[in-house]
């Protein structure tokens, strides 16, 4: 595959600079997610106020489809309900195991620019790291 | 021999391994090798004549098989100078190999209050078995710190060791900083304090002689496929006084002399630690790449590789940017050179090589201690075979050196 399509202005743009990597006040929820095959960690944060996510973010490094990933995924979330958040979480992730429609990477916006890395099975883990956190965050909170 | 003359010599050998005939710079030959034809075809010719359950049958098809298989022992015993074939149990790997000494070994000699000492260097192989034995016997596990070149002193040999050290578990090669730990001396200071020395021979048997006797290490493990040989078949090494001594790791077929519902004795060593049908294919394959390391010689293959190691040194130290982790000096990494690129985390750098061509290893190595003692969370990794080439380390710099523009950073 194309370096070009891979390492894109999108995912080199969001890695060198994040705009959700930092600590936010009082979060509501937080949890870790770890990358097993490289050891990354990367924490994500949430404020969530009657069901809709009124602030995110994610602290930790990373590689970065990893870094890039989860801040385009904070991105997205912030100021959805949790039900979105969710569809959202699981339509990347369904597009990063090449399961996904077209129309349901088009519901992915920014984040489709990931979507290469389905044939990439080393990198999956990197790409689905924040959005497996956001996903189990939210599997918690049914409980 | 002239740097020429070993060019040409390489160039003629790596004409055996079909699989470098891609168009790649394989330079993983740290987590594994390439396998020459004689490798390949002993492992065929095994499965086309001689294959059947060895010690089993006594028919003549089952006995040439059980030759072949105790021919490859022999062959492994005299190539690291073993007493005898028995000193020799085959197992998997060098983690199944480190996994049976800690389990059979800790089981009768610790106790409550010993000490087990580990470097902080180890593969995590190395780590977690010896770990495990230490919490389930409440003993302790004794840190042993190298300074960050690797290089371990006897100052901080002896802080660890003290007459309740029971067995100390040393890597000779490092995996990640390619350094040469002293085994002969250290063996010699553990011996002294009434301690055992378990060494990890993973990434040191592929790349030097090794001697046991000489070094005279209690227990040695290694693993066939770093070494030319196939993947399944690995070496633990004992001294008689410690196998005969040790209980059975797994129990089975074959590693018995009778067995009835109340009453069972062991076979002998090394058989009672070889419970079920063996991997003779893989023993096959080991005695051939021994066979194939024998015919290059060890001068051509380390001189080979010291070469291509000041060169991939000599090159990063020329960049901007990109830091070596372990010693500046090319002479003391064996074959492999680990290092950083400033903003750039490991497994990005390892895909734009990889998709350039360049096979590196990123990550922690199995090394996690150890990385958290240098302070990095992972790194890169190029190693080297003797069949690797300078062009190929050329084609790795020259990769290498586009990393950082490739990410949008400047140089
Ligand atoms: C130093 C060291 N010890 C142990 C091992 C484990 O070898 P294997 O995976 O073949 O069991 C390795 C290889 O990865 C190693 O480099």
């Amino acid at each position: 595959m194309d370096f070009k399509t891979f390492y894109n202005e999108v995912v080199t743009d969001h890695n060198m600079h994040p705009l959700h990597k930092h600590p936010i006040e009082d979060p509501d929820i937080e949890m870790e997610g770890v990358n097993p095959s490289c050891g990354d960690e990367i924490t994500v944060q949430l404020k969530v106020k009657d069901g809709i996510i009124s602030d995110a973010s994610f602290i930790g490094d990373g590689c970065a489809i990893s870094q890039a990933s989860a801040d385009i995924m904070i991105d997205m979330i912030m100021g959805k309900n949790v039900t979105e958040a969710r569809h959202l979480a699981e339509n990347f992730i369904k597009m990063i195991k090449g399961e996904a429609t077209p129309d349901e990477i088009d519901e992915l916006g920014e984040a489709g620019a990931l979507s290469d890395i389905s044939h990439m099975p080393a990198r999956v883990k990197c790409a689905v790291l924040g959005w497996h956190t956001i996903d189990e965050i939210i599997k918690g909170m049914d409980k | 021999m002239t740097d020429t003359q070993i060019r040409e010599k390489v160039k003629e050998y790596r004409k055996q391994f079909p699989l470098l005939t891609q168009d790649l710079a394989y330079l993983d030959n740290a987590a594994t090798t390439q396998k020459p034809l004689g490798v390949l075809d002993a492992v065929r010719d095994y499965y086309e004549k001689d294959n059947a359950n060895p010690f089993r049958g006594v028919y003549d098809l089952s006995e040439r098989a059980t030759e072949a298989y105790e021919n490859a022992r022999a062959g492994v015993a005299a190539f690291i100078n073993a007493g005898a074939p028995e000193n020799i149990i085959f197992v998997r790997n060098a983690s199944e190999a480190l996994n049976l000494l800690a389990y059979s070994w800790c089981e009768d000699n610790i106790s409550e209050g010993d000490e087990i000492v580990v470097s902080v260097m180890e593969h995590h192989s190395d780590f977690l078995p010896w770990k495990y034995m230490a919490d389930k016997k409440k003993a302790r596990l004794v840190k042993l710190e190298p300074d960050e070149t690797g290089y371990i002193s006897d100052e901080a040999l002896d802080k660890c060791l003290s007459e309740k050290t029971k067995i100390v578990a040393l890597t000779q090669v490092s995996n990640v900083l390619g350094r040469v730990n002293d085994i002969k001396h250290i063996t010699g200071k553990v011996h002294s304090c009434g301690a055992l020395i378990s060494v990890d021979g993973a990434q040191s048997v592929p790349h030097m002689k090794v001697d046991v006797r000489d070094l005279d290490c209690d227990f040695l493990s290694f693993s066939g496929h770093k070494m030319f040989g196939p993947m399944g078949i690995g070496v633990l090494y004992g001294k008689s006084e410690h196998l005969e001594k040790m209980k059975p790791f797994m129990y089975g077929g074959e590693m018995i002399q009778t067995v009835h519902w109340d009453r069972v004795t062991y076979a002998e060593v090394p058989h009672k630690f070889e419970a079920g049908t063996v991997n003779v294919g893989g023993a096959v394959g080991l005695a051939a790449a021994i066979g194939f390391i024998n015919e290059v010689g060890w001068d051509i293959i380390e001189a080979q590789e010291e070469i291509l190691t000041k060169r991939a040194i000599d090159g990063i130290k020329a960049m901007n940017k990109i830091r070596i982790i372990g010693s500046r000096d090319a002479f003391d990494h064996k074959g492999i050179v680990t290092f950083c690129v400033e903003d750039v985390h490991p497994h990005d750098v390892a895909d734009i090589l990889g998709r350039a061509g360049v096979c590196v290893r990123a990550g922690h190595h199995c090394a996690q201690p150890l990385m958290d003692f240098l302070g990095v969370k992972s790194t890169c990794r190029a190693s080297f075979a003797f069949y690797n080439t300078e062009e190929e380390v050329d084609r790795f710099l020259e990769e290498l050196s586009k990393v950082r523009g490739l990410l949008g950073y400047g140089f």
